[in-house]
């Protein structure tokens, strides 16, 4: 395999307020290979915006963020802002959830586009234009030239991500960033989104880490998977085998939750409980409280994410105990 | 047999409708506007002519809004008037609206200290009331137009802080903000280019309001002898001067009133129009 395009080491973000420090990003370590589709999972409030946020350094005071993030053989945290912002839009890109809060209400579509060409590349002028409407055809915006000198308000949700995604792509970044891209979208254009950013990131030989909830969105678009629980991966595994067999007690409990169409149909089994607080982590495996395999092991001392194959880590004390259906092996 | 499909022509961009306060709203100001600019094209007489064949006469053809003690024409003395009361209302908001925009728009999107050291020039200011602390500046500094300025500018920015201070915490909060720095934009740009103009509707709305109260407070200091000084034509001047004669020469004083008020009335309606005009569209 080759080298990896983006490595974090033990990343680490805080936030320290009045009710106590809450570590939101807690050791992730990861490793991003060139041309790769990660998926990043787990519930609401597990860190996984957070850790994107903390690649480019957008985790505003109150928070901190230590550990290292290595980019092409830099460390991005121990960049001047300066040199940070040349990373920013132009290296690496990021795309949101809400399109129709990501675009400035004020400015027309190609304004927007165009003032990240300027930002980040040599081009001018009538170059600017052109490139302008090249990428609104590449994210599939019917004419484009016309579209330019529109508003935000009168593209629907899904036109708005796309053009999110050109301006994301102008200055052709070897990472994108994409936090829960299609969550806010309907199914059907949600699955022309993920297509979409499948072929430009093969077009455009990018890498990709895609936050997101939605397993089905997972099992179709990434390669590799890494879930998060409270602030620290769990599990990391190439997304078939994921799929085929969870090493980690919370994977499992993720996908008994979620209906399979088409398959025979069962009870869905939810994780009972809630995701932990932050500011006081029970010493053992956080995810113990809520788990069915829990033993006096799991709540004594907090398992640490370890290979136990070639591809793939886990941080579950009983891997080996887990099985499909949720039922326990012993 | 199907009929031909008929290809209506689509109706142009519906251009948005003025509203009719906008449009009242520029009218009137319009007006006032002509007079400061021209008031020797407007105004028959010298606003200080004094006429001693003519005093204290009612409205009549030749003297349209009637004259005063010393004859002196009152449409003229308003028409000029109207010169100096725009510049009031201009120059006691100009410097605010600039100011307070600048330091609203650092404080709500840098927080931390800086927002905490203005909500304490915040809470100082707003502890006296406003007319008391320009008159307590004025009285230091001496009567006249500059002081006057000089102590309104010192005081009404804060009202714009608060506007755009709050206005730029709430868009900072959209992620098209946080998408400028993920486009490595700096957040000078950010905060002047992608914020500001999301953020200062509020504040130009309040400012057309602002400048009818810039013009009332001018007057009124006018009138306490702390703004304009006679035998400057200015309308709260003029109703100062008339004021002696109300039982028997109303239309000294109640003209110039009628100026103040139907300049107020169409700052009013310019910003209500103005508010509608800006509203982001969705």
């Amino acid at each position: 395999m080759s080298e990896p395009i983006l490595v974090l080491k033990d990343l680490r973000t805080v936030f320290h307020t009045a009710r106590g420090s809450f570590t939101a990003v807690d050791g992730v370590n990861l490793e991003l290979f060139p041309g790769e589709v990660l998926g990043l999972v787990g519930e609401s409030g597990s860190g996984k915006s957070v850790t994107l946020r903390s690649i480019l350094r957008l985790v505003r005071p109150p928070g901190t963020v230590s550990g290292e993030v290595r980019w092409q053989g830099r460390n991005l945290l121990t960049l001047s802002e300066p040199q940070m912002r040349k990373v920013r839009g132009r290296e690496i890109s990021m795309i949101f959830q809400e399109p129709m809060t990501a675009l400035n209400p004020v400015l027309p579509i190609g304004e927007q586009i165009a003032e990240t060409l300027r930002e980040h590349t040599d081009l001018s002028g009538k170059s600017i234009q052109a490139r302008a409407v090249e990428l609104l055809e590449l994210v599939g915006i019917p004419s484009p030239r016309e579209r330019l000198r529109d508003y935000p308000h009168q593209f629907s949700g899904g036109m708005r991500q796309r053009a999110m995604i050109a301006i994301a792509l102008a200055s052709n970044p070897k990472l994108l960033l994409a936090d829960e891209p299609t969550t806010a979208l309907d199914v059907t254009i949600q699955d022309q989104i993920l297509k979409l950013l499948l072929r430009l990131k093969d077009t455009l030989g990018m890498s990709v880490i895609l936050v997101t909830h939605d397993l089905g969105v997972v099992a179709q678009t990434c390669e590799r998977v890494a879930v998060m629980y409270a602030g620290r991966i769990v599990e990391v595994a190439p997304a078939i085998e994921l799929f085929a067999q969870p090493r980690h007690a919370y994977t499992l409990g993720l996908l008994n939750s979620v209906p399979g169409a088409g398959s025979t149909r069962r009870p869905l089994l939810q994780i009972p409980g809630a995701p932990p607080d932050l500011a006081a982590l029970p010493p053992g495996c956080p995810f113990a409280p809520r788990c069915a395999f829990t033993t006096a092991e799991c709540v004594a001392t907090r398992p640490s994410l370890t290979a136990i194959s070639n591809t793939r880590l886990t941080a579950c004390i009983h891997q080996d105990k887990l099985t499909k259906t949720g039922e326990v092996a012993w | 047999m199907a009929t031909p499909a008929v290809i209506v022509p689509k109706p142009k961009a519906a251009r948005r409708r003025l509203k009719p306060s906008l449009v009242a709203g520029m009218v009137i100001i319009g007006i006032f506007v002509l007079m400061a600019l021209f008031p020797k094209l407007i105004a028959p007489y010298s606003p200080t002519a004094f006429d001693y064949q003519a005093i204290l006469q009612g409205p009549t053809a030749k003297h349209l809004f009637g004259t005063d003690n010393f004859g002196r024409d009152v449409f003229s003395r308003v028409v000029w008037g109207a010169q100096l009361d725009m510049q009031i209302a201009l120059f006691t908001t100009l410097f605010p609206f600039l100011f307070g925009t600048l330091i609203g728009s650092l404080t709500g999107y840098y927080g931390r200290w800086a927002d905490a050291l203005f909500g304490r020039i915040v809470d100082i200011v707003v502890t006296f009331p406003f007319l008391v602390l320009v008159i307590a500046i004025v009285a230091v500094l001496g009567p006249g137009l500059k002081n006057m300025y000089i102590a309104v500018s010192a005081v009404g920015w804060i009202t714009y802080g608060r506007l755009l201070r709050a206005e730029v915490l709430n868009q900072k909060k959209a992620e098209y903000a946080l998408a400028g720095r993920v486009m490595g934009y700096t957040s000078s740009r950010i905060i002047f280019r992608h914020l500001l103009p999301n953020a200062i509707t509020p504040a130009i709305v309040y400012w057309m309001t602002d400048m009818a109260l810039g013009i009332l407070l001018g007057s009124s200091l006018g009138y306490l002898g702390l703004g304009a000084q006679p035998p400057t034509a200015e309308w709260g001047v003029l109703i100062a001067d008339g004021k002696n004669f109300l039982a028997t020469a109303w239309w000294i004083s109640t003209f110039p009133g009628l100026a103040i008020t139907l300049a107020g009335v169409g700052f009013s309606l310019l910003g209500d129009g103005l508010a509608d005009l800006l509203r982001p569209r969705e």
